[in-house]
């Protein structure tokens, strides 16, 4: 493996143009400027499932917040604490691909990924425990509900599961990307470039977080 | 390394917002609890923003884009509440 | 400049010499090329979605239903208002003119994204694909904004194929429109700075900042159609205490912005027309710029006037309306803008500059109609109304399709190296213009003695508005096949260009027609303001 390379420019910044910019200062800066406004368009997606949720939280409010009490809050709030160790790990990461270190990328990147595995495999879990207390209102399947407005739970239900599905989903789709981009940092075979694509998907890993964040304080902090 | 110390710091910050959080909800009831998630979530939400995702080093562009979606989403979400709480 | 012979102005290596095998195509990363690929695609769903129209208005012929079943009818008014809303309209100019123009306005080699653009292409034609599946299911019949619950809990038709269709097609609006901001951001060339760009690329800018900020919510909202349908997970259902009324707000969030998509690059366009054939400098430059983005934010802010009637709070009714009226002053400062720019310019009778005068003409009716509308008292009377239909139609058509048209007029030399037929292109420009009016004012009167939308049959009174309507949607199908006659045989036999047939000034016209590979042989300094047609004209003479 080769050593680090000692030049003023950081790692990122080395390695050839791509044909369509001058600069190598350009291209860095049109890639951050073009994963942020995908990131916007991001929020915006799961945006308009926030914006409808607090609508039925305002307009149902005590069916809701009943609703909310029967999910699980300490697996709830372990997945978070996971979630947000793993955007540690990520922000590691990306230090050690610019500092050139291929062993400590490639761990921290295996670290990241199982940390981010861990939070779906909970998350199936508690899906799962879900299903057997009949709460799960999908497919047909039948939900008997122990409180007060059976409908606005289920409703609420719905909520839940679209919320956190859709959010599983870009998990997972971050969970694949991480494993190439850990398979090419095994090789280690063009620093600047896998120093680049560390960054630009640690913003989507964050990013990832930062929803789950709201999903978690919609859903399972909304209960009282 | 100074930078990996921040790194550090900024994840238990994290933990200790999250445990903020969750105790508000069982300990505190309505006015209080709702204030001390929605500042909770925003301050991680903010210190992910800011340091994991090193929006303070980033150009200026990237945190008017990065504000300006977070403001539409305010329009949906207030436009959207004007009517439900108006009629 | 002395006239070079017809054998020097045709440059000997561009980007169309060399690579006609199918991968050059398919997976050309050349924004130029990309652009040809959504023209292409984007012509043939413009002529399905027509053909959908022509069947509507012959089944409105007479008053009974006689052509079309009433099933039948849905099905063709929901297909022709997907097709053209969002396989024609809304890549229409950005699209196809944006994505040929934007890097070379802007002395640029390609957009910031190449491969990204491709794929955005790629992405549009899968979600085509969806859309031919949806009719060979049967079609859908719940027109195109998927009300629900009718859309989730009681039509058979094929709404999840429409509606996947719909959010695949979506990504690719955002796609481009992150490429394009990314691109007008990075990319300019030296000395092009934000008040030297053309308003074309300032109209792509606010196109394309509608474009990421207004989809996601459209996707996310045919997401949720789509879990109700498949999983039975609903959100809007209102039997769990959900709100149909919810779904609309979250689909005109995206569905007005998606309005200005569909103008806002025709206004672009019609800044160029009007100021290369009238040899003036626009009027009031600023102002154009601050109006373009004026109309980007207010277009968020008015998405309820659409609810007037639907159950919405009137105290949010009169916000919206408040909101809409002040669209109106953008959109007033730049209509008068361009006319002050036809004040003591040279005006020369093209037939891209017809196109612009009819785009004029027709936008400023479209618009104050739109006014009208935007007023809660008159909306409860002739909503959902042809008034209603006959207005969109004036910015749609008669706007957006315009303004399309005269820039495919316009840029035509450039894309191809070849002119076409003047009188044959001025015919069709007419037989547009003409045609649009017999087709759609009709309409406005019907809609205002209360013919109401979306039904296939109607009182005999009605009769005789509904066949000059008819009849004026023949003679604007002329005007639209007419250019696919003459502009295809010009591809093969017209006149070759030279770089800059019109003597338009802008970047994209230094270069040779059609442009080499990277648009530029040497990437160019800008050291002039937009439109400086009153310089060129002391500097040569014709």
């Amino acid at each position: 493996m080769p050593t680090a390379t000692k030049t003023r420019k950081p790692l990122g910044d080395q390695g050839p143009v791509a044909e369509q910019f001058e600069t190598m200062g350009q291209q860095r800066d049109a890639n951050r400027l073009g994963m942020w406004m995908f990131l916007g368009t991001e929020l915006l997606l799961f945006g308009g499932l926030f914006g409808a949720f607090v609508t039925y939280r305002v307009i149902h409010a005590e069916g809701f917040a009943e609703a909310a009490g029967h999910l699980d809050l300490t697996l709830g709030a372990l997945n978070t604490a996971l979630l947000l160790t793993s955007g540690l790990t990520m922000a590691l990461t990306e230090q050690m691909s610019r500092a050139a270190r291929p062993k400590a990328t490639f761990w921290l990147l295996v670290a990241t990924i199982a940390i981010g595995a861990l939070f779906i495999v909970i998350k199936g879990h508690e899906w799962y425990k879900e299903y057997q207390e009949q709460l799960m209102p999908v497919l047909g399947l039948p939900f008997s509900y122990p409180g007060e407005q059976p409908e606005q739970a289920e409703l609420f239900f719905n909520f839940y599961f679209v919320m956190t599905g859709l959010h599983a989903l870009h998990m997972l789709v971050g969970l694949g990307v991480l494993g190439v981009i850990a398979t090419v940092a095994w090789r280690w075979r063009n620093p600047p470039r896998i120093a680049r694509q560390v960054q630009i998907s640690g913003l989507y890993w964050a990013f990832v977080d930062v929803i789950w964040v709201i999903v978690f304080s919609l859903l399972y902090l909304s209960r009282v | 390394m100074r930078v990996v110390t921040t790194l550090f710091v900024t994840w238990l910050c994290l933990l200790v917002l999250l445990g903020i959080s969750v105790t508000s909800v069982v300990m505190l009831s309505l006015p209080w609890s709702l204030v001390a998630v929605a500042a909770c979530a925003l301050s991680m939400i903010l210190l992910i923003l800011v340091l994991f995702m090193d929006l303070k080093h980033s150009r200026g562009l990237t945190r008017v884009y990065a504000t300006g979606a977070t403001l539409w989403l305010a329009f949906l979400i207030t436009l959207t509440l004007a009517d439900y709480l108006t009629r | 400049m002395s006239t070079p012979s017809l054998e020097q102005r045709w440059p000997r290596d561009h980007y169309l010499s060399g690579g006609f095998r199918l991968r050059d195509w398919l997976l050309t990363t050349d924004h130029k090329r990309i652009g040809w690929l959504y023209f292409a695609s984007i012509t043939f769903f413009f002529f399905i979605g027509g053909i959908a129209a022509l069947l509507i208005r012959l089944e409105l012929i007479t008053p009974g239903g006689d052509l079309l079943s009433p099933d039948t009818y849905n099905q063709m008014f929901s297909m022709h208002g997907i097709i053209m809303v969002w396989f024609f309209l809304i890549p229409s100019i950005p699209n196809t003119l944006g994505n040929f123009l934007i890097p070379m306005m802007i002395g640029a080699r390609d957009l910031a994204f190449p491969k990204l653009n491709l794929l955005s292409w790629h992405v549009y034609t899968i979600g085509a694909l969806f859309v031919v599946l949806t009719v060979l299911l049967g079609a859908v019949d719940t027109g195109w904004t998927f009300y629900t619950p009718y859309s989730t809990l009681f039509t058979e038709t094929a709404v999840l194929a429409a509606a996947t269709g719909v959010f695949v097609v979506g990504f690719s609006s955002i796609l481009t429109g992150i490429n394009f901001m990314v691109t007008l951001h990075k990319m300019r060339a030296p000395g092009m700075s934000w008040m030297r760009l053309p308003l074309f690329a300032w109209a792509t800018y606010a196109t394309s900042l509608i474009m990421i900020l207004a989809t996601p919510v459209l996707s996310i909202t045919l997401l949720l159609i789509a879990v109700e349908r498949l999983f039975g997970i609903g959100i809007f259902d209102p039997a769990l205490g959900g709100d149909p009324i919810l779904f609309q707000h979250l689909f005109w969030f995206y569905s007005h912005p998606a309005v200005y998509i569909m103008i806002l690059p025709g206004m672009g366009v019609v800044s160029e027309l009007i100021t290369c054939f009238a040899r003036n400098s626009v009027f009031g430059y600023k102002s154009m710029v601050i109006s373009i983005m004026a109309i980007a934010l207010f277009g968020f802010l008015v998405w309820g006037h659409h609810m007037f009637v639907a159950g919405q709070s009137m105290y949010a009714g009169v916000m919206f309306s408040l909101f809409s009226f002040l669209v109106a002053l953008p959109s007033a400062i730049k209509t008068f803008n361009w006319t002050a720019t036809l004040y003591r310019g040279r005006i020369l009778l093209t037939a891209p500059m017809l196109y612009a005068f009819s785009f004029i003409g027709l936008f400023t009716i479209g618009g104050l109609t739109g006014i009208i509308l935007a007023a809660m008292a008159i909306d409860v009377h002739v909503h959902d109304t042809y008034f209603v239909v006959a207005h969109f139609h004036y910015i749609m058509v008669g706007g957006m399709v315009t303004a399309y048209l005269g820039g495919v007029h316009f840029w035509w030399p450039k894309m191809t190296g070849r002119m076409f037929s003047e009188l044959w292109s001025k015919v069709a420009a007419l037989a547009l213009f003409i045609g649009f009016n017999l087709t759609f004012f009709p309409q406005f009167i019907l809609g205002y003695l209360g013919m109401p939308r979306r039904y296939h049959e109607y009182p005999a009174d009605f009769q005789l508005l509904n066949v000059m309507s008819s009849l004026g949607a023949g003679a604007l199908a002329i005007g639209y096949l007419l250019p696919l006659v003459y502009l295809t045989w010009s591809l093969f036999r017209g006149k070759p260009a030279g770089a800059n047939p019109w003597g338009a000034t802008g970047l994209e016209w230094q270069t040779s027609s059609p442009p080499p590979k990277h648009n530029f042989v040497q990437i160019p300094r800008v050291s002039e303001p937009p439109y400086a047609y009153r310089n060129q004209d002391q500097e040569t003479t014709g």
